[in-house]
């Protein structure tokens, strides 16, 4: 039982288990041969050299990225010719079918690029495709993922999430997560984690509408660029934080609802006359989590107290049991518990 | 190392026919379940023995078996399990608790839910969706941790959609009852 000791391990082991018992018990997958075997057939590249991207194929760059333990990413989008994203709702994009997104992850080396593509019947295929260490060729990885592809750092496995996986994070609106009015918005967010500064040339929304990639956008939202309505620059930085890397599973729907836990930011109320869900369904609310031994009743956010915030405790951990967010790294994103324990302890006033 | 699965499978298979639960629901043949799912989901709940992990077990006038007021509830929240014992090496693997709701293994211990209609212990405040999305994805919720053992959720997570539904259904009707499952211990380490 010795080896079966590290946490991670064991769940590992656990997961076996259960694997092993049943394998071909997962959800149905799509049918392999509709994903091309290789990167090069999915019409990212201009050609065999895997440096240049085509033509239609338009880079872009959200302004609350996810992190996944340090991973540098570069991100693009093709949509077909002739058709448009419709962006009426500027919350919830719909996007026309051909639609396919692209999210390289490197460490040093490309190691991954995660693909996705809309098929004619309004679902989407999703799949990673493995870089060869020279970075000659990218594979199709198998359903399940990779596990330990590179360390994120000594120890720590770089993992490729299986296609489960990418359809439990991708489970928001009509599931792209970060090509959207707030993430394209010209006017950034200086203080959002791990962000590049800027926007880089004709990669905003003014340009991908300019280009009629993006179709129906309210007016106002060009005139005036989407930005989250906070009381203070912290404050805005971590809800857009929260939005990105918690909010497309707490959620008002879905299969997390019954939480009563909203972390998505809203555009809707751009004068911020109501105050935001993310801080209605957390501040002073109690958390229906129980950690063993701590028997007492804790906040999600407790005012002034991060030490007392199960919304804190949680983001500070990488127990496999209790992390949050409950998959995708191994390690604490340190800058960002950094942003929202100081906004918690000093931007929101302490209840007396 | 899926003998950690076997062991506590067969372990509730023995339970299971040691229990000898009356057979009696028959299966409405039908595919219409509005009034009638209910009884499908019992006659589900009862043929694929969820009780026998979900209700804790006490020595009752005939020997070993579910405690009836406290059905499908999961582990009681008062019986607060001391250390599993340490095994030696070699194939055994597994600790139950007398309950058969608590189980030590190489994933840490895992206790059995409740799954009463209450709406802050049990799943009172679950949709369908999220019934299904656990189910079937063998996460937490649908969506987090992974479901840990014994819990044989990839043979359960492959009953249709609508069966799936009736025993979400049935669950529903039973009597809410308070009790609060401690989460998880993660392995000692
Ligand atoms: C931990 C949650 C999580 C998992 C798991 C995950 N993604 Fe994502 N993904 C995101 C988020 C959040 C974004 C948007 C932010 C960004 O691009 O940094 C994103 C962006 C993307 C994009 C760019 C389009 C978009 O939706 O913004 C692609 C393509 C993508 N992911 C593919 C995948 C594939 C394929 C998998 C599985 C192999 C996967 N993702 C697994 C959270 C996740
Ligand atoms: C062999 C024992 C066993 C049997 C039989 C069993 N369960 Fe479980 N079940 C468990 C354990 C243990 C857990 C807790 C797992 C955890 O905390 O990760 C659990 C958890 C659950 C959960 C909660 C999942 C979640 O998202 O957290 C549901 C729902 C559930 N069981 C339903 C059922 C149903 C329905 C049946 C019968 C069809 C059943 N179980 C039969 C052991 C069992
Ligand atoms: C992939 C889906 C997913 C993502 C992404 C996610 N969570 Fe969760 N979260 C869950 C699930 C499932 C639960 C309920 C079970 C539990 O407590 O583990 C949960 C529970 C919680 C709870 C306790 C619930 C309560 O009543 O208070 C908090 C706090 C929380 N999450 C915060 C976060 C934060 C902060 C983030 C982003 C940094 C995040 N979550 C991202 C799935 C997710």
């Amino acid at each position: 039982m010795k080896a079966c000791r590290p946490s991670l391990r064991g769940l590992a082991l656990a997961a076996l288990a259960l694997a092993s018992c049943a394998p071909d018990a997962a959800p149905p997958a799509p049918a392999p041969d509709e994903l091309p075997a290789h990167l090069a057939d999915t019409g990212l590249y201009a050609d065999a050299t895997l440096r240049d991207v085509a033509p239609d194929v338009w880079p872009y760059d959200p302004q609350y990225p996810l992190w996944t333990d340090g991973a540098t990413k570069r991100r693009w989008i093709h949509v077909p010719a002739g058709s448009a994203i419709d962006a009426t709702d500027p919350e919830a994009w719909v996007f026309p079918a051909g639609t396919r997104l692209w999210k390289e992850f490197a460490l040093g080396r490309r190691l991954e690029t995660r693909y996705m593509e809309k098929r004619a019947d309004g679902s989407w295929l999703r799949a990673s495709y493995v870089w060869s260490d020279d970075g000659g060729d990218a594979v199709l990885a198998p359903a399940g993922g990779v596990a330990h592809l590179a360390e994120v750092a000594p120890g720590v496995p770089y993992d490729v999430p299986g296609r489960a996986d990418c359809a439990t994070c991708h489970s928001r609106g009509d599931g792209v997560l970060g090509f959207d009015a707030l993430q394209l918005s010209a006017e950034r967010d200086p203080l959002a984690p791990h962000a590049n500064a800027g926007v880089p040339a004709g990669q905003d929304l003014a340009a991908f509408v300019a280009r009629g990639l993006v179709r129906g956008l309210p007016a106002d939202l060009l005139a005036r660029p989407p930005r989250i309505p906070a009381r203070t620059p912290r404050e805005r930085a971590a809800l857009g934080y929260l939005d990105t890397h918690c909010g497309s599973c707490h959620r008002d729907d879905g299969p997390l609802a019954g939480l009563g836990l909203t972390l998505g930011a809203e555009l809707r109320d751009r004068d911020g006359d109501h105050p935001p869900r993310a801080l209605v369904t957390t501040v002073g609310r109690p958390s229906r989590f129980r950690p063993p031994g701590a028997p007492s009743c804790e906040a999600r956010i407790e005012p002034g107290a991060p030490e007392l915030s199960t919304l804190v405790e949680r983001m500070a951990t990488r127990d496999p049991l209790r992390q949050m967010p409950p998959l995708g790294t191994h390690l604490v994103d340190v800058d960002a518990l950094h942003l929202i324990e100081t906004w918690i302890r000093e931007d929101l006033e302490p209840t007396p | 190392m899926s003998k950690s699965l076997i062991t506590s499978l067969s372990l509730a298979a023995v339970l299971v026919a040691a229990s000898s639960l009356p057979a009696c629901e028959k299966a409405s043949a039908g595919a219409t379940f509005a009034p009638a799912s209910v009884e499908r989901g019992r006659y589900l709940t009862v043929a694929l023995g969820c009780a026998d992990c979900h209700t804790p077990w006490h020595v009752g006038p005939n020997g070993p078996e579910p405690d009836a007021s406290r059905g499908l509830s999961g582990h009681p929240a008062e019986l607060v399990m001391p250390p599993a014992p340490e095994l030696p090496e070699g194939p055994w693997l597994v600790s139950a608790a007398a309950t058969n709701t608590a189980w030590a293994g190489p994933w840490g211990v895992s206790f059995t839910s409740n799954l009463t209609p209450d709406v802050e212990t049990g799943i009172g405040s679950w949709s369908e969706d999220t019934f299904l999305a656990s189910l079937r994805t063998g996460k937490h919720l649908g969506m987090g941790r992974p479901i840990l053992p014994p819990m044989p959720w990839p043979g359960i997570g492959r009953l249709t959609d609508d069966d799936l539904r009736a025993i979400f259904a049935y669950l529903k009707s039973q009597p809410a009852v308070s009790n609060r499952v401690p989460e998880p211990l993660p392995p000692r380490g």
